[in-house]
């Protein structure tokens, strides 16, 4: 393979998404190429995280398809989805309340090594040293270490957003959606954050990254796309679509927030 | 070998536990309940318990049918008296497999729902067992008038030994009669392997994804595992434990009448898991026993009893007094266990094992002050 050839893993093929009466995509085209961090910015009620829902099988488009790696997501179940190496951060955290932050992070690795359906009663989660270490490694990489032994649900909003990180990461995921994973966090959290997606950008996973922060967007984003009103108004490199904020204006609104990161 | 291996907390609980079922004739004889018809209830209905505690404790689902599966365990065993031998082991391996498969078929559609509806479905099935076993199946089940022995029974195996002898059989195990107190120990060393076998799930891998389950089913999809297949297993892992305390049942009394599948014991269970602390090793027992206990002993009260326990009432309040508590008694035992109920779900909801954990913490409190922010999470015992 050459360097010049692209290689896109994940196709986002015509897809539209029908509420009733609302358009809330519409013939979206996307194409998202290996190792790369592709940023969804737009207004509220855009369509961004439809987009996601749609991409991880929670919603089935009315129309068009999604393939990654050569294969149709479209009508498989979210389980297989994910087994097939997409793994995603909710908007609104999806974690296990009841459960120890290490204990969260810990269950995602069983699916990883198991698979999605294994009775596995011989062996006790105690002994499992490898996965924990592992586990607590990443809690480590996201600076949770000192509550690993807390009940999740305890945590603030920003520390549950990273421990659902740990949770993808923990996967190894060959393509990991984002849908706003800094919001809710200080400053310093913030930061700490996308450099661990920095970090992880290196290791060559490829992301697609839904934020309102313009400074995380410019700072990770290798391809940015606008989406508002159901449809992709504005794409390219984050030079391009900042250079383009006249055509923005429009739509966003919050066009003062991208000057701003200059 | 993984099989037999426990953590040592594991060990140690389980080593306390049996110390404590096996001497259950001793430490029950000051509440007047060290007979062996109690104590073989004890030690089935706790098994009962736990198992229902492996879907409801770990998986959430809150399953009002369960009684069916014990039914289908007392018919099971009963027809395996009959026809086969009255030897102990066979009739519970036929329960623990028939129930599983009756299990697996309920399971398997009533999984399609969730929250109450799941709920309204097994109670709907539990219903339909009922039913059929009280009715259409009259004759599997000998209707109304329950199946039982009968000096007529093919017995193969048996027959095939030793001639028949006169009268009815009683269960055995290798030849030795499991009346009275062998009856008990018998439960007893079943309610230990299906304690081990519950710690042994609670410990598991399999045990965590359930409680994944519990806490956030649709996270555990998006994290790539297939939930429903999981919630079955569990489903059909405490209908055999129900199947299994259904035969035991029948071993100390081969008998089985469809009333075992009234929706009130599918709701009993429910009340012993809650009572004890849902999610909980031990939780579930202690719920069991109490249950009995109140249904055995304190339905047995009368007013005589009562009269001489009130014996300190000045007289012209003893009659009032008597007949106020009498209501709580015998007939309205279900009265003070109701009570017993709301006052330990409004105050521990966590049940007894919640109230058991907070005297604990107490004690440790005063021990050695905690460090702050050093919250241990405890694992559930
Ligand atoms: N399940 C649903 N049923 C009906 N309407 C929905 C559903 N999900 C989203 N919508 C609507 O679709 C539109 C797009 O919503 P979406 O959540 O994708 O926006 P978003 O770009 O993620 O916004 P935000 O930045 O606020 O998260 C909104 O008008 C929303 O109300
Ligand atoms: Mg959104």
């Amino acid at each position: 393979m050459t360097t010049s050839e692209r290689n896109v893993v994940l196709h986002v093929d015509d897809v539209s998404k029908n509420f009733g009466g609302l358009h809330a995509l519409s013939d979206i085209d996307l194409e998202v190429e290996e190792g790369q961090t592709h940023a969804i910015i737009g207004p509220n009620g855009a369509g961004k995280s439809t987009l996601l829902n749609v991409i991880i099988g929670r919603l089935a488009p009315s129309s068009g398809a999604v393939v990654f790696d050569g294969q149709v997501l479209t009508g498989r179940k979210p389980h297989q989805i994910n087994q097939l190496g997409v793994a995603r951060v909710f908007q609104t955290p999806e974690i296990f309340p009841e459960l120890t932050v290490l204990q969260n992070v810990m269950v995602p690795a069983f699916a990883k090594r198991d698979g999605a359906f294994r009775v596995n009663i011989l062996r006790n989660v105690a002994g499992e040293a490898a996965l924990r270490d592992e586990a607590e490694a990443i809690i480590e990489d996201v600076g949770l270490s000192d509550r690993r032994l807390s009940h999740a649900g305890s945590l603030s909003r920003g520390d549950k957003r990273r421990m659902e990180l740990a949770m993808c990461l923990i996967q190894h995921p060959r393509l990991l959606l984002l849908d706003e994973p800094t919001a809710g966090m200080s400053r310093h959290d913030t930061n700490t954050t996308i450099d661990l997606l920095k970090k992880i950008k290196a290791r060559g996973m490829t992301k697609v990254i839904i934020e309102h922060d313009m400074h995380v967007v410019f700072s990770l984003a290798d391809k940015i796309s606008v989406l508002s009103g159901g449809r992709i108004i504005a794409e390219g490199l984050p030079d391009d679509v900042r250079g383009n904020i006249k055509v923005q204006e429009a739509y966003l609104g919050g066009a003062h927030r991208l000057e701003a990161t200059h | 070998m993984a099989l037999f291996q426990l953590s040592r907390r594991d060990a140690l609980i389980l080593a306390i536990f049996a110390l404590v079922v096996i001497t259950m004739p001793v430490w029950t004889a000051p509440f007047g309940a060290n007979y062996p018809g109690l104590m073989q209830k004890f030690a089935i209905y706790a098994i009962f318990a736990i198992g229902f505690n492996i879907l409801f404790g770990l998986t959430g689902y809150l399953s009002f049918g369960h009684a069916a599966f014990l039914g289908v365990g007392s018919y099971t065993a009963v027809w395996s008296f009959k026809l086969l031998t009255m030897d102990a082991l066979p009739a519970l391996l036929f329960a623990v497999l028939i129930s599983g498969l009756f299990a697996l078929a309920i399971g398997f559609l009533s999984l399609r729902r969730s929250g109450i509806y799941f709920s309204i479905l097994t109670r709907a099935f539990a219903q339909m067992s009922y039913n059929l076993a009280y009715s259409v199946l009259t004759p599997i089940t000998n209707g109304e008038t329950s199946l039982q022995l009968t000096l007529q029974d093919p017995r193969l195996i048996d027959l095939a030994l030793a001639p028949r002898g006169a009268g009815l059989p009683t269960a055995s195990l290798f030849g030795m009669s499991l009346s009275g107190l062998s009856g008990f120990y018998f439960c007893a060393v079943v309610l230990l392997i299906a304690f081990f076998f519950a710690q042994k799930v609670f410990a598991s891998p399999f045990g965590m994804m359930l409680r994944g389950i519990k806490s956030n089913q649709m996270r555990m999809s998006y994290t790539g595992f297939n939930t429903r297949p999981y919630a079955l297993t569990a489903f059909v892992i405490s209908g055999m434990y129900a199947g299994l305390a259904g035969a035991l049942l029948a071993v100390t009394d081969p008998l089985a009448g469809a009333e075992r599948m009234q929706w009130t014991a599918s709701g009993e269970v429910v009340l012993m898991t809650i009572l004890g602390g849902v999610g909980t090793l031990i939780g579930p027992v202690i719920g069991a026993w109490l249950i009995k206990y109140f249904e055995n002993i304190f339905s047995s009260f009368n007013e005589g009893i009562l009269g001489r326990f009130f014996d300190f009432v000045p007289a012209p309040l003893h009659d009032t007094v008597v007949a106020i508590a009498s209501k709580f008694v015998g007939e309205g035992w279900q009265l003070t266990l109701g009570l017993l109920f709301v006052l330990v779900v409004v105050f521990l909801p966590g049940g007894i094992m919640e109230g058991v954990r907070r005297i604990g913490a107490l004690f440790r409190r005063r021990g050695s002050p905690p460090k702050a922010g050093a919250m241990r999470v405890q694992p559930a015992e």
